[in-house]
């Protein structure tokens, strides 16, 4: 900002002052004073760019950044904090119980290895169903016939719900990983696919012709076009991806009786033992999980991608 | 229909003689037609028909029309003259129905209304990516880069992203990208259409810069080819005789080569001046009539 102020501020009067020794001068002019033309465009140029509006103090972006959801946050536990000392529900334990209970688990050694072997089921689940649906969805685009077969077929198993898929899973692959690893891919493959098609459909065919018009064609033309071209709509897609395969998980080891225990199981064993305090506790693991992701992953990434473009998405 | 469509002889000889009959305002050996000879342009009887058989319809008729190598020629014509799809089967992005056209030295650079820069690169990495696809090896890319963005008088642009830029310097960046692929033949679809008329006239100015200094080097910066040959569409008559050595009026539906005028006025010229406006006012009065003929369908 300081410095387009600047400019414009400085190059206007310059080019006044400037116009008319230049006009004295006469022949000699080409050689010493600047050309006329040439200033006038500058001066164009330092009125017409668009103001710089980013710089802002850090401690400000911060406070701003990570004020509003600490505040949710808190007025999230004093409400609660309320409900229990009021006793609006019977069943309602206090926040310190359910937080007694994560202590608890973390104590005899179960917390962490369950977030662990959750995430890192996410994380593979995620990572195949990328590598698959990002291909995939690129060889929809291409091929009409394709397309036009498996595009109702991914709509439809993207509609259909996780619990659905896991009594299938498991009474093909038993109550194995492998069970595990086909829901969160049936979950999200279909959706990074879509994702990814839609995507490529919204790249402005100008952009398109331009780089054919180039000389950018076939791989090329999709390494450097294309593909950059449809990249805010590949993160979206990821991103989607990650939330369907997250949840598809959850559903997962909450049914299956996997040999190695994960956060779906706490929930699992809290239904069992009838302990409302550590299902609440499971359920804030996962969306600490979910959000933990979204806002340290996903959400820096997008904006990145999306600010080098010159758009300025929507802040999550 | 004038006269004009029916010479038979047009397409087959040289730039200088194959409009014998052209109404020309002023005298029909130009500058343009000094250098005749070989040409950079040549349409020999194309047409052109979109869509299925039994309703096509028919947008480019019996089109003849060459350009010399170097010389700028403008096509004007109001909506439906086909003047876009002209220029996309110059670009090869598209083939003709029936006819022929040929473009001697490779593909040729095109330019839009809508800048088409990508938002993804910044303006120099813009310029650098036409320079990859035409071959410039990478260690050179960066310093003609640099050089065409200073020709295009946006020397401190490299690192800009195209959102930081004003309208008039994303088109200045989109020529100096056009300018990058290194072809002979300019084609330039209405560039300046979506401009203000004050940004619009300082790169009429620019763009006669460019052109004249790549006619006078014999090759353009950045490149080391023949003169630059331009086809600029437009529909803006001034704007056709304040830039090009001859202008060609276009009929509508379909689009046929009505009338041409060399504009035999020196360069640089100015949107204001007298010659200028003399001519365009005779060329506005032809549009018209050519518009008026629609009405009376």
């Amino acid at each position: 900002m300081p410095a387009t102020d600047a400019a414009s501020a400085s190059a206007g009067p310059t080019a006044k002052r400037e116009q008319h020794p230049e006009r004295e001068q006469g022949p000699e002019r080409e050689q010493t004073a600047p050309d006329p033309s040439d200033e006038m465009a500058s001066g164009l140029d330092a009125l017409d760019a668009p103001a710089d509006t980013r710089a802002k103090a850090v401690s400000r972006r911060v406070l701003g950044k990570a004020g509003p959801p600490l505040l949710a946050v808190g007025l999230v536990l004093a409400l609660w904090q309320l409900a229990h000392t009021l006793n609006w529900s019977s069943t309602l334990p206090a926040p310190g119980q359910v937080w007694a209970d994560l202590a608890a688990a973390q104590a005899d050694g179960t917390l962490l290895p369950a977030v662990g072997q959750s995430l890192l089921r996410c994380v593979i689940g995620f990572g195949a169903a990328a590598a698959i649906g990002i291909p995939l969805g690129l060889l929809l685009t291409r091929l009409t016939l394709l397309r036009t077969v498996l595009g109702p077929i991914l709509s439809a198993i993207q509609s259909l719900p996780a619990a659905g898929l896991v009594p299938v899973a498991v009474i093909a692959l038993g109550n194995s990983e492998g069970a595990v690893y086909a829901v969160v891919l049936l979950g999200s493959v279909p959706s990074i696919a879509v994702a990814v098609v839609s995507g490529i459909d919204q790249v402005p065919p100008l952009l398109l012709r331009a780089g054919k018009s180039m000389g950018a064609t076939g791989l090329r033309g999709a390494a450097h076009v294309l593909v950059p071209a449809a990249l805010p709509s590949f993160v979206a897609a990821l991103r989607q991806g990650w939330t369907f395969g997250w949840r598809a998980l959850m559903t997962a080891e909450l049914i299956t009786a996997t040999p190695l225990p994960g956060i779906g199981r706490i929930l699992a064993e809290g239904k069992e033992s009838d302990s409302m305090s550590l299902v609440l506790a499971a359920v804030l693991l996962i969306l600490a999980v979910g959000v933990l992701v979204e806002s340290a992953l996903f959400g820096p990434l997008e904006r990145r991608v999306l600010r080098q473009r010159g758009l300025t998405g929507a802040r999550l | 229909m004038t006269t004009e469509l029916a010479a038979p002889a047009a397409a087959s000889a040289s730039a200088a003689s194959s409009h014998p009959d052209r109404h020309a305002s002023r005298s029909t050996s130009g500058a343009a037609a000094a250098q005749a000879g070989p040409y950079a342009v040549r349409l020999d009887r194309v047409s052109k028909a979109f869509g299925p058989p039994g309703a096509r319809q028919l947008v480019l008729d019996d089109i003849r029309l060459e350009a010399a190598p170097g010389e700028f020629v403008c096509l004007l014509g109001a909506s439906g003259c086909g003047k876009s799809t002209m220029l996309n089967l110059v670009a090869g992005l598209d083939q003709p129905s029936s006819g022929k056209v040929t473009v001697p030295h490779g593909r040729p650079a095109l330019m839009f209304q809508d800048h088409a820069l990508f938002p993804w690169l910044s303006a120099g990495r813009n310029v650098e990516l036409a320079l990859k696809f035409g071959g410039v090896p990478r260690n050179e890319r960066r310093e003609r880069a640099q050089e065409l963005l200073k020709l295009v008088r946006l020397p401190d642009a490299h690192a800009k992203r195209v959102h930081e830029l004003s309208g008039g310097m994303r088109q200045r960046v989109a020529l100096a990208r056009a300018l990058a692929q290194g072809s002979e033949v300019l084609l330039m679809d209405e560039p300046f259409a979506a401009l203000d008329a004050i940004t619009r006239d300082l790169l009429h100015e620019e763009l006669t810069r460019v052109w004249t200094a790549a006619k006078e080097s014999g090759g353009r910066q950045g490149s080391g080819g023949g003169p630059l040959t331009v086809l600029f569409v437009t529909h803006n008559v001034r704007e056709a005789v304040r830039l090009g050595q001859r202008v060609v009026l276009l009929s509508s539906r379909p689009g046929r080569v009505a009338r041409e005028w060399d504009v035999e006025l020196p360069y640089p010229r100015r949107i204001e001046d007298s010659g200028v406006t003399e001519l365009a006012r005779e060329i506005t009065g032809h549009l018209h009539e050519e518009i008026v003929r629609h009405a009376r369908h």
